[in-house]
């Protein structure tokens, strides 16, 4: 019987010799970086180790384009790391790592070419070229590389500069802006692909972009790239799991609202022809802000579980709590609009955009009129 | 006249249930959720005031806008989002269970083929068998199938992802249940007491102990959040909860006892933790356990947790030297002194209380202030995050108090115990400001040759005392003139003059001698005469200086630039004595620190109640959201096949399988 047409395989049937060697890799790296550092971590760090070993082997299987970006990443940071010989000075000497992968370096390139794949989703998008689209998309995988890079030397880089000050590169604003950059950069990508569009890229590298500039500003100006010891807050476990989920909600908040706004131009006759049809730009707004809903809400629940722990009370009403409050039950209110018959359309796209106000001002605002328990990175 | 009030009823059962209600409330909440991050919060009242007058304080009062999340309306809005919620889980209920089990098997023929989604095909093969092919097929799709025999063929009814209706369950669910955690762990019992008139807010500055009972809680209160600051050494048996503008105080069921706390430090300077060594006693004074707790580190002992939140100093005692700046004399006298206490300096003008407030045995400041390659791109391009530490210095212990005159006017007052180097030269910095929104103005003192203010004292004595002043005239006359000149009627005017700027400078300084120029001095020679005056100050203040040293048998000043310097320098910082605002100052000489840890004592017993129901909201969430609700129904008869399929949400992926199941149909009739 040819009875098999479309019939899904078992997930293990389906899965190439690549994704096991893939899973090996991931198993073996963190095994033994386990062996190698276990001393230093506490329990909860080691459980967060072991859980990442299925969690990053299943979202490989998952979503294909991870695994080389995940291999390529490793052997770049692993090859970055070696440079150093344990010596922090080598940062200016060795050529490698002075041009191009300390963690500063890296950085400065992620955000140079952040910059070119937005010209080049403008050029394809404009020009009708899917060539140059296609460019768009190589530089914004090439960058998200690269900001990756960044951020694993930058993690070894803290610890070279004393065991004591090593933390994981997610604890105040300009980091978490490089984060929230490749985040949002990955969700795209992704979505890209799985809806074959890539003319949506020249709107939502337009935020990225917007985050590119904040972190140049922030260190030309502030020289917020230094690396500074945690605060006793922020040494905790909890920071490695908390913050990257928040960021998964943010990202992915910006990412519909950006959506949105192609969906209001394509709307009104602006660059119709050139974006996908408005069903499509639809659903791809409601996957980004389900999945950022989703996320955001474990984020928060984590937040209030950590906050019991340092702060001695699970929730405070703090700014940033309440914000975080509030960009939730904004997109609570999103998702039951979608609900409701006749609101749909440019209602729901107006008020993604909307969303996007309200998520910066819980993300950066916060840090800078309001005062609180949060007091990390504040501007 | 009986449906009326039924009919009411079920509109506000539907308004309730009914999802454009959901979508009001939950923006109204959110933006209510704004009003208490724009307010401070739990501000002292008397900020409050301050900042809106007498007037709005007490319309922002009645508002309940110092305590928002505890705010009667606030507590409606969030009563409305439960009682809808819990309207709409009833209500739905029925429908989504029955939902979740049916397989809708009843569905008419007409119907099907009136669906958007169906699609028709031929087919050649028995009822029967294509049924049995088809079920293979959409079970293998993960599909659960019911087939039915109909009497010209079969229906198959099949449906997936039924777990999304059960995802709405503990989503909406969960809200219900955090809000009544939350509930649980608000202070709704110290409230409805408040109303009752069984419980008052305190709002006296008293020892805890002479709190009376009306405003304490007992130890067997089921929730409460409060602090307490213990000295190391002492102990605890009580917690603090602030409320509105008081307190109330929380009977501990044990005592805590600090033994010692410890704050370590990065090599920048920067804190790295916080430690205090606890121990728990029971109300008999027996042990019962010893604990560390640092910040992410909580102690949680019978239901209670003990958590680091802050520090402060618990009272160390401090050895200091008192000078009284207006004497005419160098002398000094020994003050002892002791965080949060008083002591009370008697004056000719009046009684002074000091007020020990604080202590800080490091003082992390900013002495560089700027990036200094911010304006070079290719050094932070290639750049190193290395921070370089070099602008921050530890400066050393300082002490806070306040001076508070017979009329209750009080001045704060920042000493430091170490000098400080400012462009190069070294001084003793003692910060004085009026209200404590205002930063210090520093008073700066300069060091002799010692590395003391001896020297800056004895010549402020010497320049402040009248007797002295014919003999320093004479001297500096003698000085300024050649030989010849001794003795003529330009030594008596130059004596005089110093005799006169002398006076004037004790008297007020820099802005006296203005004064008196402004006043005698034509406004075209004032700048010469200013000059003058200055240079007359500076050579006399440095005989001055010889006087003083003779009369304290110390040996004469060099007549070099750095006496030059400590001469120039006294003068500036006495004439800042003048706007200074205390009679006196104190020197730190040695201090016997002790530190206090604050902690915070929680006791929240719908903990677990809201953790419960995240964890259920999750689990909804993301049911609801990731498990997709279809169904599919297959009418088969001789001859042909139809195929129908719904969901409650079209989406692309909705689409696409139809038109997989479409293809995959005309495949299997083939
Ligand atoms: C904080 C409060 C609430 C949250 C976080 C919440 C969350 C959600 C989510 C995430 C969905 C799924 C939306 C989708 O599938 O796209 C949903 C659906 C729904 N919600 Fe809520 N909700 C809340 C309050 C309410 C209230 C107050 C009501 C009723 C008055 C309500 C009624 C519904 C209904 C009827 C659905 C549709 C279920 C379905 O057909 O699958 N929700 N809710």
């Amino acid at each position: 019987m040819e009875l098999a047409l479309n019939q899904p395989a078992p997930l293990l049937k389906r899965l190439s010799w690549f994704d096991w060697l893939f899973a090996v890799v991931v198993a073996a790296g963190s095994l033994f970086a386990l062996s190698r550092f276990g001393e230093y971590m506490d329990i909860y760090e080691k459980a967060i180790l072991l859980a990442a070993i299925p969690s990053l082997a299943v979202f490989g299987w998952f979503w294909k384009p991870f695994r080389p970006l995940f291999l390529a990443v490793g052997a770049i940071s692993l090859f970055a790391i070696s440079q150093y010989q344990g010596n922090l000075a080598r940062m200016e000497e060795a050529f490698f790592l002075k041009y191009l992968i300390s963690s500063q370096a890296a950085i400065m390139w992620m955000c140079a070419l952040f910059g070119l794949a937005t010209i080049a989703y403008w050029g394809g998008l404009l020009g009708r070229s899917g060539f140059v689209l296609k460019t768009g998309t190589s530089l914004t995988w090439s960058a998200v590389a690269l900001g990756f890079v960044g951020l694993m030397v930058r993690w070894y880089e803290s610890y070279l500069i004393g065991t004591d000050v090593g933390h994981i590169p997610v604890s105040n604003l300009y980091e978490v802006f490089v984060l929230f950059c490749l985040i949002t950069a990955m969700m795209y990508l992704y979505y890209e692909a799985r809806y074959q569009t890539r003319q949506l890229g020249a709107f939502v590298l337009l935020v990225i972009s917007a985050a590119v500039g904040f972190i140049l500003w922030y260190t030309f100006d502030r020289g917020a790239h230094e690396i500074q010891p945690l605060v006793p807050a922020l040494k905790s476990w909890w920071m490695k799991l908390h913050v990257p989920a928040n960021f998964i909600g943010y990202g992915s908040f910006s990412l519909s609202a950006m959506l949105g706004v192609g969906y209001l131009l394509a709307q009104r006759g602006i660059l119709a022809s050139r974006l996908p049809k408005l069903e499509v730009i639809d659903d791809m707004m409601y996957k980004a802000i389900a999945i950022g809903f989703a996320f955001f809400t474990i984020a928060t629940i984590l937040g209030a579980m950590w906050a019991a722990e340092a702060w001695g009370g699970y929730w405070s009403w703090d700014p940033k709590e309440t914000w975080a409050l509030i960009v939730w039950l904004n997109y609570a209110a999103w998702l039951h609009i979608r609900l409701v018959k006749g609101l749909r359309g440019a209602m729901l796209a107006w008020w993604a955009v909307v969303g996007l106000f309200v998520t910066t001002f819980a993300f950066l605002g916060v840090n800078m009129f309001l005062s609180g328990l949060h007091s990390y990175g504040e501007l | 006249m009986n449906t009326a009030p039924h009919s009411f009823g079920k509109a506000l059962f539907e308004l309730m249930s009914s999802m454009r209600f959901a979508i009001s409330l939950l923006s109204i909440l959110a933006v209510a959720s704004i009003v208490g991050t724009v307010l401070k919060q739990a501000e002292p009242y008397n900020n409050y005031i301050i900042q809106f007058g007498p007037f709005w304080f007490q319309v922002f009062e009645k508002l309940g806008l110092y305590d928002v999340y505890h705010a009667s309306w606030f507590l409606l809005i969030l009563t409305f989002l439960v009682v809808s919620t819990s309207v709409c889980i009833w209500r739905n209920a029925p429908n989504f269970a029955r939902e979740m089990k049916s397989f809708r098997e009843h569905v008419s023929e007409q119907s099907l083929a009136a669906f958007k989604h169906q699609h028709e095909a031929v087919t050649t093969q028995a009822p029967e068998v294509l049924a049995a092919k088809a079920q293979a097929y959409l079970e293998g799709q993960g599909y659960k199938v019911k087939s039915l025999p109909r009497e010209d063929g079969v229906l198959l009814a099949a449906k997936a992802g039924s777990w999304n209706r059960l995802g709405y369950f503990l989503a909406h669910s969960a809200i219900v249940m955090i809000c009544i955690g939350g509930l649980m762990d608000g202070n709704l019992v110290f409230k409805a007491q408040q109303l009752l008139g069984t419980k008052k807010i305190e709002t006296r500055d008293i020892p805890q102990s002479q709190v009376p009972a009306i405003s304490r809680l007992t130890p067997s209160n089921p929730s409460f959040r409060g602090s307490v600051q213990i000295p190391e050494g002492s102990s605890a048996s009580v917690a603090f909860l602030n409320v509105a503008d008081g307190y109330l105080v929380q009977d501990l069921p044990f005592v805590v006892g600090l033994k010692d706390f410890r704050i370590e430090h990065y090599s920048t300077g920067q804190p790295k933790s916080f430690e205090s060594d606890v121990e728990l006693f029971d109300h008999a004074g027996k042990k019962i356990r010893e604990a560390t707790i640092a910040v992410n580190h909580p102690l949680i002992h019978d239901g209670i947790a003990i958590y680091q939140a802050s520090f402060a100093d618990g009272g160390t005692r401090l050895t200091l030297r008192g000078w009284n700046l207006f004497a005419p004399t160098a002398a000094s006298f020994p003050v002892e002194g002791t965080v949060h206490q008083n002591a009370t300096l008697t004056s000719a003008a009046g009684d002074y209380t000091l007020e020990f407030v604080d202590f800080r045995p490091f003082n992390i400041e900013n002495m560089g202030g700027e990036i200094a390659d911010s304006g070079d791109a290719m050094s932070v391009l290639g750049g190193s995050p290395v921070s370089d530490n070099k602008h921050l210095r530890n400066v050393g212990p300082s002490f806070q108090y306040k001076v508070r005159d017979a009329r209750g006017q009080a001045r704060e007052f920042s000493n430091y115990m170490l000098p400080l180097e400012l462009d190069g030269r070294w001084y003793l910095m003692s910060g004085v400001r009026e209200s404590p929104n205002e930063a210090f103005r520093y008073l700066r003192m300069p060091l002799d040759a010692d590395g003391d203010i001896d020297t800056f004292m004895r010549l402020r004595g010497a320049l402040l005392n009248a007797e002295l002043r014919p003999e320093i005239a004479a001297r500096f006359a003698r000085q300024a003139l050649p030989q010849n000149a001794w003795g003529t009627e330009i030594e008596d005017k130059l004596k005089f003059s110093a005799t006169q700027v002398l006076a004037l400078f004790a008297e007020g300084g820099f802005q006296a001698l203005g004064g008196f120029i402004e006043t005698k001095v034509p406004e075209a020679e004032r700048e010469k005469a200013a000059s003058t005056y200055l240079r007359i100050l500076e050579l006399a203040a440095f005989e001055a200086l010889q006087v003083a040293n003779r009369q304290a048998h110390l040996p004469a000043p060099k007549a070099d630039d750095t006496t030059g310097w400590l001469v120039r320098d006294t003068l500036n910082s006495m004439s800042d004595l003048f706007v200074y605002g205390a009679p006196i100052y104190l020197q730190l000489m040695s201090y016997d620190e002790v530190k206090a840890s604050g902690l915070q004592l929680t006791r929240s017993p719908g903990k677990n109640v809201v953790y419960f129901g995240s964890l259920l909201l999750t689990l909804g969430v993301f049911f609801m959201l990731y498990v997709r609700e279809r169904r599919v129904w297959l009418r088969i008869k001789p001859g042909n096949a139809l195929l129908a399929m719904s969901s409650a949400k079209h989406t692309i992926d909705f689409e696409k399988e139809f038109t997989q199941h479409a293809q995959a149909l005309d495949s299997l009739t083939q």
